[in-house]
């Protein structure tokens, strides 16, 4: 039935250029509310909420959206949500403490941060086990994939680098110090960037994946706002690489930012601590969780204007948007 | 009696023998850990005892950590444990660390034997760190330009409550203080954050300390009635706030005054640096690993001393250099910050060297809130509305 509404839709896209957007699931983790909200992307309101495990941070979707993963931090385990059902039908052995992880290109494997450990742990999604652990910096928080899938760069929290893995060999292959308390990490999707934010240095620094160098490093300034409030935590760039967003914590804002002049276009007002992003698949909006207000804020990627704000569960953290 | 700590040797996979250092192409950083062995102190609960590794396993944390990172940039850490017997000169001790080889030593020492060390350093390559007294004149009047303090002071701790106290509108205290020199600085610093912060001081009395034993068999049967006692005969008031640093009354006052008041200060609602129950801006981490690592929870002076190890070791990544020169040049530079679970950066006063921070506030059980306190405006930080700021200062760095 979904499928034939899809297509329907697509249908009418194509002869109609200003029609409604596509309506896809967004899925939002509610951090101190044991839950997951999900909500319509096109009514902005929410479908449904599902109970999952202890404290959930962490939030991704299976390359084919038929499954949800969910870190249930203080359950040390990684839930496994049917998407239809909505039922939880499995767990992942993640390591201890699990907070954020990144896909796959390929969704095959699920990489790890294990906060506590100082581990990046790699799961072999089919088989439901664990291939590897690789040892990195203390606090490995942050989890990006390259393109190609070669790649994947962990941030430490307190060692406050970038480490760069080689995933065939499951070795670190190049360490790239940032700002303090590195908390994401993104990759340009040509693969020539990853961009770093550190949440205490208040800084993005966009790194060169070929030199392994610092090429930028991106400042926030808001007048009437304290520097030490400018967290940058959350990351997202479109795929044709022109714009970045931002999200700023406890500023309370999403910076955009130009993805080739590296300039900060505008500051978006949205909700109180602000610090997961997610686009939807067509880019038209890039959703943000506000932690201290319990809303999420849809953002109109091209005019850069919030849209609306919705009231989720208590502490949204994290958000993933159903694939195309 | 000299204790090497090995700290990650073994996980490096280098040779570990008692005077152990790390293999040529690592870098080591020694630092010495300075303190008087006055842990197991009679406390009036028993639950208040501190820990004989109070601080240490603080260090120990901020070594692995340090070590973790230095894995990267081929750099180690060392710690050496040396207690001192109280009042015993710390002078030989800085005379031997400085032969062999130790910049960095981190204190946890009553203020005058601080001051020795710190002279004796003066002139050997050496930076001390305070990671335990709480005495401002150690930041004003007597403070040294090698002596970096990540201790909090006491006005900074009284100031921190007193804003709470104030947002909650209880500006009326009743001030009972010790009769020892240190809970008459603890008075005279929560008297200044009366002023400072608009509250009043209707009443006030010292609780002298007789003498006795702490605990005795019956003795609850006395408090109850001896606590009520004392608390009369004062005109009323919002919150009784005590200032009892030598566990002599405090805790004996919740819940047995004459008037149906809260308790803060030196009970019931308590202002700290840290505190074990803290779980919030990324601390569960700390917590867990330092749970993990020493078998109990994070207490102040842990923190204290695991943020001067990381600052350290922030200077010797930072650099990538293990000079003394280097680190302590990154440390005092204006632009310095480290993070430490504690919100925001956290940075040094160019002015006295004391570490800017916020003061939790928690009642034993759980932190209530954090200051400063929203609305607590200042030009240049807000952590500067705690504690004693620029332009008072008789601090001269020298």
């Amino acid at each position: 039935m979904r499928n034939a509404a899809a297509l329907f839709a697509l249908g009418l896209l194509a002869v109609m250029p200003a029609s409604p957007a596509l309506a896809y699931k967004v899925y939002v983790s509610n951090e101190k509310g044991n839950s997951v909200s999900v909500l319509d992307s096109d009514s902005m309101e929410v479908i449904k909420t599902i109970k999952v495990g202890q404290r959930p941070r962490g939030i991704t979707i299976s390359k084919d959206g038929k499954f949800l993963y969910v870190c249930a931090s203080d359950d040390d385990t990684i839930e496994i949500i049917d998407t239809s059902s909505y039922e939880i039908v499995g767990t992942l052995p993640s390591g201890p403490d699990p907070e954020l992880f990144v896909l796959s290109p390929d969704g095959k494997r699920l990489y790890v941060a294990n906060e506590d450990d100082n581990l990046v742990t790699v799961i072999d999604l089919e088989k439901r086990s664990v291939i590897t652990e690789i040892p990195v910096g203390v606090e490995p928080e942050g989890m990006g994939v390259s393109p190609d899938g070669k790649t994947v760069v962990n941030t430490s929290e307190t060692t406050n680098m970038a480490h760069f893995i080689d995933v065939e060999a499951h070795e670190i292959t190049n360490n790239v110090l940032v700002d303090s308390r590195p908390r994401f990490a993104e990759f340009k999707q040509d693969g020539s960037e990853v961009w770093v934010t550190a949440e205490i240095g208040g800084t993005v620094s966009v790194i060169d994946t070929k030199t392994h160098t610092i090429k930028k490093k991106i400042g926030f300034e808001i007048p009437g706002l304290a520097k030490e409030a400018i967290q940058p935590v959350g990351v997202r760039i479109t795929k044709d690489g022109k714009k970045a967003f931002v999200a700023l914590g406890p500023a309370n804002r999403v910076a955009e930012i130009d993805g080739d002049t590296y300039e900060v276009k505008r500051y978006i007002l949205v909700g109180q601590r602000v610090w997961q992003l997610a686009f939807t698949p067509d880019e038209k909006y890039v959703i943000a969780t506000n932690g201290n207000s319990n809303d999420v804020t849809f953002i109109d990627v091209q005019s850069g204007e919030p849209v609306k704000s919705t009231p989720v569960g208590e502490l949204p953290w994290g958000v993933v948007v159903q694939p195309q | 009696m000299l204790v090497i700590v090995l700290g990650l040797l073994a996980l490096l996979g280098l040779a570990a023998g008692p005077a152990a250092a790390f293999a040529d192409e690592v870098k080591e950083v020694r630092i010495a850990y300075v303190h008087t062995l006055e842990r197991g102190r009679i406390t009036l609960s028993v639950l208040d005892q501190p820990p004989a590794d109070l601080g240490l396993a603080g260090l120990r944390v901020g070594i692995n950590d340090n070590n973790t990172t230095g894995r990267f940039l081929k750099q180690g850490f060392l710690l050496e444990d040396v207690p001192l017997k109280p009042g015993e000169d710390p002078v030989p001790v800085v005379e031997r660390l400085a032969a062999s080889g130790t910049h960095f030593i981190v204190t946890d020492l009553p203020a005058a034997d601080l001051l020795k060390l710190a002279d004796a350093a003066l002139g050997k390559e050496m930076l001390v760190f305070n990671a335990g007294a709480l005495d401002d004149s150690l930041r004003e009047q007597d403070c040294r330009a090698n002596v970096i303090h990540t201790a909090p002071t006491y006005t900074m701790l009284a100031d921190g409550l007193a804003q709470y106290l104030v947002w909650k509108q209880w500006r009326n205290w009743f001030l009972v203080t010790g009769s020892h020199p240190a809970d008459k600085l603890w008075g005279d610093a929560l008297r200044r954050s009366a002023e400072r912060f608009g509250a009043k001081i209707v009443a006030e009395k010292e609780f002298a300390d007789t003498g006795g034993a702490r605990q005795s068999d019956t003795g609850h049967a006395q408090v109850q009635r001896q606590m009520p006692v004392f608390t009369q005969d004062v005109p009323d008031y919002d919150v009784l706030v005590a200032a009892d640093r030598s566990e002599v009354f405090g805790t004996y006052l919740p819940y047995r005054t004459w008037l149906p008041r809260p308790v803060a200060g030196s009970a019931g609602l308590m202002p700290s640096s840290w505190h074990p129950s803290f779980e919030g801006w990324g601390a569960a981490q700390i917590q867990n690993r330092f749970e993990k690592a020493a078998h109990r929870r994070m207490l102040s002076e842990d923190m204290q001393a695991w943020t001067a190890v990381r600052m350290i070791g922030e200077g010797a990544t930072r650099t990538q250099s293990v000079a003394l020169k280097d680190i302590e040049a990154y440390i005092k530079a204006p632009e310095f910050s480290i993070a430490a679970f504690k919100g925001q950066k956290v940075t040094l006063r160019d002015w006295n060297l004391q570490l800017r921070q916020p003061v939790l506030l928690g009642d034993g059980r759980s932190v209530v809130s954090i200051s400063p306190q929203e609305g607590f405006l200042h030009e240049f930080s807000e952590l500067d509305t705690l504690g004693i700021d620029r332009p008072e200062t008789s601090c001269k760095l020298q």
